[in-house]
């Protein structure tokens, strides 16, 4: 390492953040656990052997040739059940967790930059969500509204949302006081704007971090709900359902419940683990001012991006 | 454990001695970040090593503690306290060492104490990590504590950090650092934050305590004027190498490498108005630096030799040598008996080829300019009985400013004094002032959010720190270009021809478009910064501090900068600074502001001259000056 140029931050610097975060042992390893499982769900349906909702063999048949993981309750095929039942429910997850961060950073850059009374209103809300359990809360929602899927989406994203917002407002409130916001603001820019442009790209860090674990907590709660029966309806297949379909059969044919188990552990720990490596890559680029200032005066910066 | 011990007269007369020291970035492979360090401080003494942000200033200080930062590692060298080599020794004896026999005063007090502990526990603490310092501890903590000119009342020690003054807690800093009696004390910048009057009375404390107690002092320092009054012997560094070194009187009446040369140069004076003359270009940063001499770069009298071979660090002999000892004398001479001046000094050495040339001697500062044209008779920006309260204290009251148009005016004030808030009022990022803001006879509103875009096109504002005040996720065209878009509405390609223009003005090339700012020096960042506020084609200029953060010699880059802008633009500028020095290098009135209240307003050069207010008088007197040949020197050298 001598007189090459550094890596640095670029346009887009959360894929900077990411492909630092995926470098690191901890990083590879939550990829590859979350894409192996992503993999499995999206492409699941065109592989899978049997049609899902087919009665096939006796209940809790156990495994064999045709039928890997053998049957569940019903006598349909588990390792089929397992490839079609996992999409919809990441696409649920990550819908409700990208509506949970969109409203949630709305809510926070909004509070900590307008402060006064839009602070107030919006924190005191927040509050009286979070005082609430986050899965009680969206079976009330549910209980009330129908267990229709577009609203178990909408409620598990609004439930996420306040804790999106105290987060996003606390880092929000460094950033607004920075000389460039107050540049922006003697320019004649708007409020809006200034929250869009000036803010939002310096929260990259904060917000992928939230991103990743609202995630997994988004696959736990949903497929929770389809546990208790909020979810796609019977026959369809999904994870979160057939723990609680197959349950009864434990000892004849434990794999219909391990193995959808095991696709939803191996998702979270996988989300979660690349969140944890996002997260320590981001201490490395994302530096303060002060900092700046200090490896300025060190001339290292190029040593430590790369460090 | 026995370490060898510099036997002889050596051990006698150096406390400290560094030889060859090298420190390298990451193992051994790494490029150098210093390299060739060798000097030696007496007891009594006090070292001044200078050099601006990246020269290894810092690392060098912190090698003397046996630290060095995490990335870095001592790759050869000796450091020799009292004769033994702390770089050989185990980490516990070092320990032992740290803080008892060598001890630390860190830039910036408030971070460097324990906000959760009283300072009272945290003085105590030291002696109690080093039990075998004295025997009677809280005796020593009322000795030290009135060595450093503090009141040692149980009130005091009682009390936690953040209810003291930065200078109080300077004091405390160095309170910590004397009480155990140590050989040696590194102190890096420390007045850096603080007022003139405080910085002036903590290095009279700094300087009596070493004389005091026969400690050997290291004082890191980018403030050429603090350190020619303070320093006994001074080094000067740059790009890791020393390229000067010698006692602070011959080197200061004397300089003889053209980069001593151009930082005396850049130093502003109370009482002159001349230009000031920065050094263009950086200094190239650890393994970009080539085989010849790293100044090369930058240096007006750069041969080919100099570019191939780096010049060897050798005493200047003959007549000048014997000359500026003599000077030396002279200037440096105390009022307390063990002055080291009176001992031999060590020779004046030099790290360039024509350091030995008669014409690289001379010290070439600039004419005075004439001044600028008076003010005009109506005022472009009018201020008048504006009061601002700041977190419910009154921080300004009843300020009358008047700026005509094409003047400067400067705004001169210690901090708090509310200078940086009068111009917030002006601006209208601060809201809640009472008075009234005309630009040319209009009252603005008090809110900027309140103001039409072609009043906040007229008032642009420089802000002081060039790291918070661009967007770290913009590029340096799209930062430039944002005012052109908001306020000029001109088409897409004049707006790239504009944005390219400003950057010119400002002396930055069209490479510099697509950088982010974390690509940039503090210099290059305050640069942009002004480009983006001149890009709006304002009337008025507000500059708040913008030098503040800045090296001496990117400082006076900066100000000439400014001055040619507003020339070239017809602006007028308001110039906001602590540094009375600068006043008469930019402005041609001056205002001084001290407590929210004007004390004093008039022509710059009479008020520098002839203050009418004690206050000003006071703040003239305690700002550090660099001894000049045939300024005067050591009348304000006494402690008082």
């Amino acid at each position: 390492m001598t007189a090459a140029d550094p890596p640095r931050l670029r346009r887009h610097p959360w894929l900077a953040i990411l492909g630092q975060a995926v470098r690191t042992p901890r990083g590879a390893a939550g990829l590859g656990l979350a894409g192996f499982v992503a993999l499995v769900a999206i492409a699941g349906p065109a592989v899978a052997p049997h049609p899902a909702t087919a009665l096939l063999t006796f209940p809790f048949a156990k495994p064999s040739g045709a039928y890997p993981f053998g049957a569940d309750f019903l006598g349909r095929d588990v390792l089929s059940r397992v490839l079609d039942g996992g999409w919809v429910l990441l696409l649920m997850a990550v819908s409700a967790t990208a509506l949970g961060i969109a409203a949630g950073a709305a809510a926070g850059i909004s509070a900590a930059y307008l402060r006064g009374h839009t602070d107030g209103l919006i924190m005191r809300t927040v509050d009286v969500i979070l005082a609430f359990p986050q899965l009680v809360f969206a079976l009330l929602l549910l209980s009330i509204l129908g267990p229709q899927l577009w609203l178990i989406v909408l409620a598990v994203g609004l439930t996420h949302a306040p804790a999106v917002a105290r987060v996003i407002r606390a880092a929000t409130l460094d950033i607004a006081q920075r000389d460039y916001v107050k540049a922006a603001e003697l320019q004649g820019m708007r409020p809006a704007t200034v929250m869009a442009k000036e803010i939002l790209p310096s929260l990259s860090t904060p917000l992928m971090v939230e991103a990743g674990l609202r995630l997994t907590y988004s696959i736990i709660i949903m497929s929770g709900l389809a546990f208790l029966g909020f979810g796609q309806q019977p026959p369809a297949a999904n994870w979160g359902m057939m723990i609680n379909e197959n349950r009864t059969g434990l000892p004849l044919n434990p794999w219909a419940v391990i193995v959808p188990a095991a696709m939803i552990a191996l998702l979270t720990i996988g989300t979660n683990l690349l969140t944890d490596a996002v997260g320590q890559a981001a201490i490395g680029v994302d530096r303060r001012p002060a900092e700046a200032a200090l490896l300025d005066d060190l001339s290292l910066a190029s040593d430590r991006v790369q460090s | 454990m026995t370490e060898p011990v510099n036997g002889g007269q050596a051990a006698d007369t150096l406390r400290l001695q560094v030889r060859d020291l090298e420190i390298r970035s990451g193992r051994r492979d790494g490029p150098p970040v210093v390299s060739g360090i060798s000097f030696a401080v007496r007891p009594g003494a006090v070292l001044g090593l200078v050099g601006e942000s990246g020269s290894g200033k810092t690392t060098v200080a912190l090698a003397l503690l046996g630290h060095t930062r995490r990335g870095l590692s001592v790759t050869g060298g000796e450091i020799r306290l009292d004769g033994t080599d702390l770089l050989r020794l185990r980490p516990a004896r070092l320990r032992a060492l740290r803080g008892a026999a060598v001890s630390y005063v860190p830039q910036d007090p408030a971070a460097a104490l324990n906000p959760a502990l009283r300072v009272g526990y945290q003085l105590a603490e030291v002696l109690r990590v080093h039990p075998g310092s004295t025997a009677d501890p809280a005796a020593r903590i009322r000795e030290v504590l009135r060595e450093a000119s503090l009141d040692a009342t149980p009130d005091l020690l009682r009390r936690y950090p953040h209810q003291l003054s930065g200078g109080q807690q300077q004091r405390i800093g160095l309170a910590m650092a004397f009480a155990c009696r140590p050989a040696l004390i590194v102190l890096d910048e420390p007045t850096t934050g603080l007022d003139v009057s405080t910085q002036r009375r903590i290095l009279d404390t700094v300087r009596q305590l070493c004389r005091g107690y026969g400690v050997a002092a290291v004082y890191v320092s980018h403030d050429l004027a603090v350190v020619s009054e303070l320093a006994d012997e001074v080094a000067v560094m740059y790009a890791g190498r020393i390229v000067e070194a010698g006692p602070a009187g011959a080197l200061f009446a004397g300089p003889r490498h053209p980069y001593t040369r151009g930082l005396l140069a850049a130093v502003p004076e109370p009482g002159s108005d001349r230009p000031l003359a920065g050094i263009p270009g950086q200094q190239p940063p650890p393994g970009r630096r080539g085989p010849g001499c790293a100044f090369a770069t930058r240096c007006e009298l750069v041969l080919e030799q100099c570019r191939q071979h780096e010049p060897e660090l050798i005493p200047l002999s003959g007549a000048a040598q014997a000359a500026a000892t003599i000077h030396s004398a002279h200037v440096a001479a105390g009022p307390i008996p063990s002055h080291p001046a009176d001992t031999i000094h060590s020779p004046h050495t030099v790290r360039c080829w024509r350091a030995a040339e008669e014409g690289a001697a001379r010290t070439d500062l600039p004419r005075p300019r004439v001044a600028a044209a008076g003010p005009g008779p109506a005022a472009l920006l009018s201020v008048r009985g504006v009061s601002a309260r700041y977190h419910g204290v009154p921080a300004l009251s009843g300020i009358d400013l008047d700026l005509p148009a094409r003047a400067c005016v400067a705004v001169v004030g210690e901090s708090g004094s509310g200078k940086t808030t009068l111009a917030r009022c002006i601006t209208g990022l601060q809201q809640d002032w009472t008075g009234a803001v005309t630009l040319r006879g209009v009252p603005l509103a008090r809110a900027a959010r309140h103001r039409p875009r072609q009043v906040l096109r007229q008032i642009q504002y420089v802000f002081q720190n060039p790291y918070t005040s661009l967007n770290p996720r913009k590029t340096v065209g799209q930062i430039v270009a944002e005012p052109v878009q908001r306020f000029l509405g001109l088409s897409r390609g004049e707006q790239a021809d504009r944005v390219a223009q400003v950057l010119h003005d400002v002396a930055l090339g069209d490479s510099f478009l697509s950088r982010y700012p974390d690509q940039l020096s503090g210099g290059e960042r305050q640069r942009v910064a002004i480009a983006r506020a001149l890009a709006a084609e304002p009337d008025v200029l507000i500059c708040d501090e913008v030098t503040s953060a800045l090296d001496v010699s990117v400082q006076a880059v900066i100000v000439e900068l400014l001055r040619a802008a507003a020339a070239q633009r017809q602006l007028a500028m308001i110039f906001i600074t602590h540094n009375l020095a600068l006043v008469r290098s930019v402005a041609q009135t001056a205002v001084v502001l001290r407590h929210g209240e004007i004390v004093e307003a008039g022509p710059a050069g009479q008020i520098l001259a002839e203050p009418a207010s004690g206050y000003t008088a006071q703040l003239l007197a305690d700002s550090p000056r660099l001894a000049r040949p045939g300024a005067q020197p050591a009348a304000d050298r006494q402690p008082s």
